[in-house]
């Protein structure tokens, strides 16, 4: 029986090691990792519980991020309990068996701490890793800060392991600001986290001899469009479990999350969309424009990137003059990912009420986004929707050195 | 463990039906063969990994499976990983008292081609036999990329023709030599490293037994036949394979501890390579006057093969 661990009301953790401490409590049947930075703390970390006791579970240091996700699978497979961490370039390593995972309903939890993707080489934080793993059938759940990244691990196995959802769910965290951050975290007792995400209960297992199961069969195109299918619908409707866990959450903590989150949007005529850090920044932004230039400004932030909260975002928009979707991702020939999800969001109401909708680029490799910079685009925005259309580039760099860099005008007749 | 005696051929192949006979194999295929043998050599409960490859595409065809067990096919490169995921769960559930049949034994156990094993998922054998997962890993080695239409493999030998490393009016096929995985498998220090032939069932019975009883992770090479890409009649499969065990093409033996080598058949009349190049397809242009040294190349490598091997037993070191 591993040991139990007395924490403080208040904890100070960053990112990582909130990440790790959750795992912990989740106890684990198999961990499979390989390190990278900038979540290597949180593999060390689970190490260090394995060598003092604190872990009854299975910590498998594999070669490389392929094989432990691979591991992870297999171990899933056999009817247990399973996460692992990850980063960018082995993010990027996982990505054969990250489809392989969720196409076979295994609810395997993974912490990914967001960090851009060579080439060039680089460490810092970016979004590229994540929307990396958009279509590949995960839920993904970001958190902006350390407290919210050792919250939503521990529902991420409620959430996942669901016998209405059985899909694998990626908790994201930005590198550095996020994970080698340290705040004050209020955890729950190793007991109360074990209590409330419970007993793993195996589906399908491949150690009940009594009744076999196969495993990753092959599906051509007889079969195989109706498997995905069943897959995106699972994905689709896993909204309903993740809103009844938010819910139980909130009860236990007082600490509310939603599928969409936003914040002073209630009289909001200008706002930005945001994931990761960046939502904290731009509320801070939000609310210093409010005070000091009247300016009623909002952030809108998908809590749940995938499934994305389509419906809850275009409630929320309609009515709204103008919003920059920020993406923190290079989009590469295309618009933003953010900026295509609200456009396709908003495709569905009616043109009066559609917001004018611009899309920034901005703190790639770590480049920091400031409060200043922030306000400016806010500011940007509202100059949009005084004079009722977009007067600069629909894309914008923002951040970047050099000349300006923008892409795309309205067409206004 | 429970382990099945082994009398008769008969009574040993009809014995255990965890691998059905349905199944989309090549008449002929020595894979299926292989399969059987090994879940005929133990009563014991088995969780098994395929890689993507011949065998599994040809025994788990939605909604059909071939295997009454459990199994589990990931991708081309992972299948000893994903049994070693599986081995890590069965450890910790037993630790922790969740296994629905505490008491069930079971082995684990993991199958490749030689694309797999050799090429594609080499590390990921590599780095699950370094950690000492309890599990045996089989390649069932027919030199080739079969299922993709017979492809060049580090596993093909000198002088085949593959439809990457053709024969042709200036190329004798593939020009590198098969690479020597019982010998790289036996210096991760693996506890047991065999090559085994289904032509020489009772040794190989023998073998994958020995391998399932011995805890640690454990690599078998095995021979297997390719009727398709070899280019030979179907039924002369198991024929194809005594040519190879008895021109020492494949010679059959165990590396214990990672250096304990015992010479597991011998034959009783060593027959010239040629004789086997000669029965495939796949070798026929080393029949032409230009290629006449690529035989005399393999049969001297045969020579010294063996030569090694047999001072390796008689070192006993």
């Amino acid at each position: 029986m591993a040991e139990k661990m007395e924490l403080q009301e208040v904890e100070v953790w960053d990112g990582n090691y909130a990440a790790a401490q959750a795992l912990r409590q989740a106890q684990v049947d198999v961990v499979a990792a390989y390190p990278i930075t900038p979540s290597t703390p949180i593999v060390e970390t689970y190490g260090a519980f394995v060598a003092n006791g604190y872990i009854d579970g299975e910590y498998v240091m594999v070669e490389s991020e392929h094989a432990a996700m691979s591991g992870c699978v297999g171990a899933a497979a056999a009817g247990g309990r399973v996460a692992t961490a990850t980063s960018s370039q082995g993010f990027a390593l996982m990505v054969e068996v990250l489809y392989q995972a969720s196409g076979m309903r295994l609810p395997i939890v993974l912490t990914v701490v967001n960090r851009a993707l060579a080439s060039p080489l680089n460490v810092r934080g970016d979004h590229g890793d994540m929307y990396l793993g958009r279509d590949s059938g995960w839920i993904q759940l970001d958190a902006f800060n350390a407290q919210e990244a050792y919250d939503l691990t521990l529902m991420a196995f409620k959430i996942g392991e669901d016998i209405n959802v059985r899909l694998p769910v990626m908790v994201h965290q930005d590198g550095f600001v996020t994970s080698h951050t340290a705040q004050n975290i209020h955890p729950l007792s190793d007991d109360e986290a074990y209590a409330f995400i419970g007993d793993y209960k195996p589906v399908e297992e491949m150690l009940d001899f009594s009744k076999p199961v196969t495993y990753g069969a092959q599906t051509e195109e007889d079969w195989h469009y109706e498997h995905k299918a069943k897959q995106h619908r699972a994905l689709m409707d896993s909204t309903v479990v993740i809103d009844r866990v938010f819910e139980a959450f909130e009860k236990k903590t007082g600490r509310r999350y939603n599928r969409l989150e936003t914040y002073m949007m209630e009289d909001a005529e200008v706002a930005v969309l945001a994931l990761g850090s960046t939502v904290e920044t731009s509320i801070v932004a939000a609310k210093q424009l409010r005070e000091e230039e009247g300016l009623k400004v909002g952030v809108i932030a998908p809590r749940c990137f995938r499934p994305f909260p389509f419906e809850e975002l275009r409630e929320v928009l309609a009515g709204v003059k103008c919003v920059a979707a920020l993406d923190r991702s290079c989009p590469m020939g295309a618009m933003g990912t953010l900026y295509n999800e609200t456009c396709g969001a908003l495709a569905t109401i009616p043109a009066e009420q559609r917001p004018l909708v611009t899309n920034f680029i901005y703190g790639l490799g770590g480049r920091d986004f400031s409060v200043e910079e922030a306000k400016r685009i806010m500011r940007e925005q509202k100059g949009h929707a005084d004079v009722g259309h977009i007067t600069t580039h629909i894309q914008q760099f923002s951040g970047l050195r050099g000349p300006k860099l923008g892409f795309f005008e309205s067409k206004r007749s | 463990m429970a382990i099945r005696s082994i009398k008769n051929l008969k009574e040993f192949s009809t014995a255990n039906e965890r691998f059905e006979g349905a199944h989309l194999l090549c008449p002929g295929c020595a894979h299926s063969m292989i399969v059987r043998e090994l879940m005929n050599a133990t009563d014991d409960n088995l969780v098994i990994s395929s890689a993507t490859g011949c065998l599994e595409v040809c025994t788990a065809v939605y909604p059909y499976t071939s295997w009454d067990t459990s199994w589990i096919h990931i991708g081309f490169e992972n299948s000893a990983t994903a049994v070693a995921g599986a081995e890590a769960m069965y450890k910790a559930r037993k630790r922790k008292g969740t296994l629905k049949d505490p008491d069930a034994p079971v082995k684990f156990v993991a199958f490749g081609g030689d694309g797999a094993t050799y090429d594609i998922g080499f590390q990921w054998l590599s780095g699950a036999v370094e950690r000492g997962h309890d599990f045996t890993y089989i390649c069932l080695d027919n030199e080739n990329y079969a299922n993709t239409g017979g492809q060049r493999s580090s596993a093909t030998p000198i002088g085949a023709h593959t439809s990457t490393a053709q024969a042709g009016r200036v190329s004798y096929g593939k020009k590198q030599k098969k690479k020597d995985m019982v010998a790289i498998m036996a210096a991760h220090g693996a506890p047991y490293v065999a090559q085994l032939a289904p032509n020489k069932w009772k040794i190989m019975a023998k073998g994958f037994q020995k391998a399932l009883e011995t805890e640690g992770p454990c690599f078998i090479n095995t021979v297997s036949a390719c009727t398709t890409e070899w280019k030979f009649d179907p039924k002369d499969t198991i024929h194809i394979t005594d040519l190879a065990t008895d021109t020492l093409m494949f010679p059959i033996y165990e590396i214990i501890d990672g250096h304990k080598l015992n010479i597991l058949y011998r034959p009783k009349t060593v027959i010239p390579v040629e004789e086997y190049l000669a029965a495939q397809g796949r070798y026929k242009h080393l029949f032409k006057p230009e290629n006449k040294h690529v035989i005399e190349r393999i049969q001297k490598e045969i020579n010294e093969k063996w030569e090694y091997l047999q001072r390796r037993e008689e070192a006993g070191v």
